[in-house]
């Protein structure tokens, strides 16, 4: 792998550029490999890459059937933070927050991880119960956060709306300094880069179709581009993972739905931290870019379209422009939807299923994004040594029969 | 925006008005006592989630309140049919309402 550094690029800038390295290859097809990674978005490249990278024995591929990074990683709205209320959540979000921390150097790619800090605002009394609660379990599991007053958040984003005399007020906020926003493309091409580099196979372009199973175990899987047998495979497919699931006869606990975002025209720096609310489903950040980033609540209906209704999106303007009257003239330039996969618990499923040698990684519904790095980690440690990692364990499948639910439901100071 | 076609109302009317309830024809188990572990995990929280044709609920909540079927496809979003409680969808799928 070319590494990639300010003498590089001088180098290659004195070639005119026409000498980079093509930052992964474009492999033939093998038969047969150990592991098989359905789904080439952030969370599957990462599980790619880990796995590769601690078990290097492994002959590993990942078979994607858009292109690399296209479904809900290019969907989000880039937001990261552990804030999580439960004890297993808390831990898995912050194990993935410092990943984070470390990862541009990691990879050698920049993935332009920016800790601007995350507020998640209350608007009520009870909001504000809810956000000294949460901060305050937070603390006790050694994550940063901090309980602010309306002047307080006044100072960290002063074009906020604090009159006490509009519809929602803001009373205050929970604050995460540690949070931030990153570049979402560059975490695939950066994970894919580096899979690349330790051998992993990708495919783009290669849908999966069916799965063959011998004897209650898996034995491949069946493509566009002919079938992949395989010892192990591990499906990272978010909202099409119940698709994925019907074709090893499986039924999963989880539903689609389209959730909306939109981007503004840049505009000058304006907000320089992340602002949420799950009061108004409402959440805005400014990207580096200029462009305001905005992400709305999900449809409420089923869906794979990749896109939503209207309303939602008029619901979560409303309340923006109310939290921020100077944004009331700023024109948007595109709206998009993606399919969540969500839990009734909103929480994920990581881990083994009934069949041997199928493992699935599903379920992260709107908050996949923040959690790629740990979400990748502990699966392809879960896929290698076939025991959950002690980070993904209760995230099994088993919790939705046990009745050992994680209800992170407005907990995580988010709408879910 | 939905245009929903309310079968009691007789009408379209538009998304606002109604509320998703998921997927339709789930029945409470008569006897919950009697059920393992896996049988009341799968009737409280495993759903279909088709890519295609799914059979749903929805109540017409700003308007008549009262709960009907449908039969929607989740990749376009085109609603086949509504029926009333009680009824069934008639075989020919293909109409649009």
């Amino acid at each position: 792998m070319q590494k990639y550094s300010i003498f590089q690029l001088a180098s290659q800038a004195r070639r005119y550029h026409e000498h980079w390295q093509r930052v992964w290859r474009n492999p033939d097809l093998q038969p047969q490999y150990d592991v098989v990674i359905v789904g080439g978005g952030g969370h599957g490249m990462a599980t790619a890459y880990y796995l590769a990278k601690y078990h290097p024995q492994l002959s590993i591929a990942v078979v994607e059937k858009g292109y690399l990074g296209g479904g809900n990683t290019a969907r989000n709205t880039t937001i990261v933070r552990s804030n999580y209320l439960w004890d297993e959540a808390a831990q898995l979000y912050e194990f993935a927050l410092q990943l984070w921390e470390g990862l541009s150097q990691e990879l050698n790619f920049n993935t332009m991880f920016s800790q601007r800090g995350v507020l998640n605002l209350g608007h009520s009394l009870q909001d504000m119960r809810d956000i000294e609660r949460r901060v305050n379990a937070n603390r006790l599991n050694g994550i940063d956060g901090e309980v602010l007053s309306t002047a307080e958040v006044k100072r960290l984003a002063p074009l906020i709306n604090d009159s006490a005399h509009i519809r929602y007020p803001i009373l205050g906020a929970s604050w995460q300094p540690r949070g931030g926003n990153a570049r979402h493309d560059a975490v695939a091409w950066g994970y894919a880069r580096g899979a690349d580099s330790l051998g992993v196979d990708l495919f783009q372009q290669t849908e999966v179709t069916g799965m063959q199973l011998e004897h209650g175990a898996i034995a491949g899987v069946e493509t566009t581009r002919g079938v992949i047998r395989a010892r192990k495979v591990g499906c990272v497919t978010a909202g099409n993972s119940g698709v994925l699931a019907a074709m090893a006869g499986l039924r999963l606990p989880i539903e689609s739905h389209p959730l909306q975002a939109l981007v503004s025209e840049p505009i000058k720096p304006a907000l320089d931290c992340v602002v949420m609310s799950n009061a108004v489903h409402a959440y805005i950040s400014q990207s580096d870019k200029g462009d305001l980033v905005i992400g709305a609540g999900i449809d409420s209906y089923n869906g794979y379209g990749q896109r939503g209704s209207f309303h939602v999106v008029e619901h979560c303007l409303a309340a923006i422009v109310e939290m921020f009257p100077a944004f009331s003239r700023v024109r948007m330039n595109r709206n998009w939807g993606g399919a969540v996969d969500t839990c009734p618990d909103a929480c994920p499923i990581i881990g083994k299923t009934p069949i041997q040698g199928l493992y699935f990684n599903c379920g992260w519904g709107t908050g996949g994004f923040k959690a790629t790095p740990g979400s990748g980690f502990v699966f392809a440690d879960t896929i290698a040594k076939d025991t959950p990692h002690p980070l993904a364990a209760p995230f099994s499948l088993d919790r939705f029969y046990s009745g050992a639910l994680i209800d992170e439901h407005g907990a995580a100071g988010v709408a879910h | 925006m939905l245009l929903i076609y309310c079968p009691y109302c007789e009408a379209h009317r538009e998304e606002e008005e109604f509320s998703y309830q998921g997927e339709a024809f789930i029945t409470r188990p008569s006897e919950p006592d009697a059920l393992n572990d896996e049988a009341w995990g799968d009737y409280l929280f495993f759903r279909k989630n088709p890519r295609g044709l799914h059979a749903e609920m929805w109540f017409h909540a700003a308007g008549c309140r009262r709960f009907f079927n449908a039969l929607r496809n989740t990749v376009t979003y085109d609603f086949h049919q509504t029926c009333r409680i009680g009824e069934s969808f008639s075989d020919n799928s293909d109409t649009h309402v």
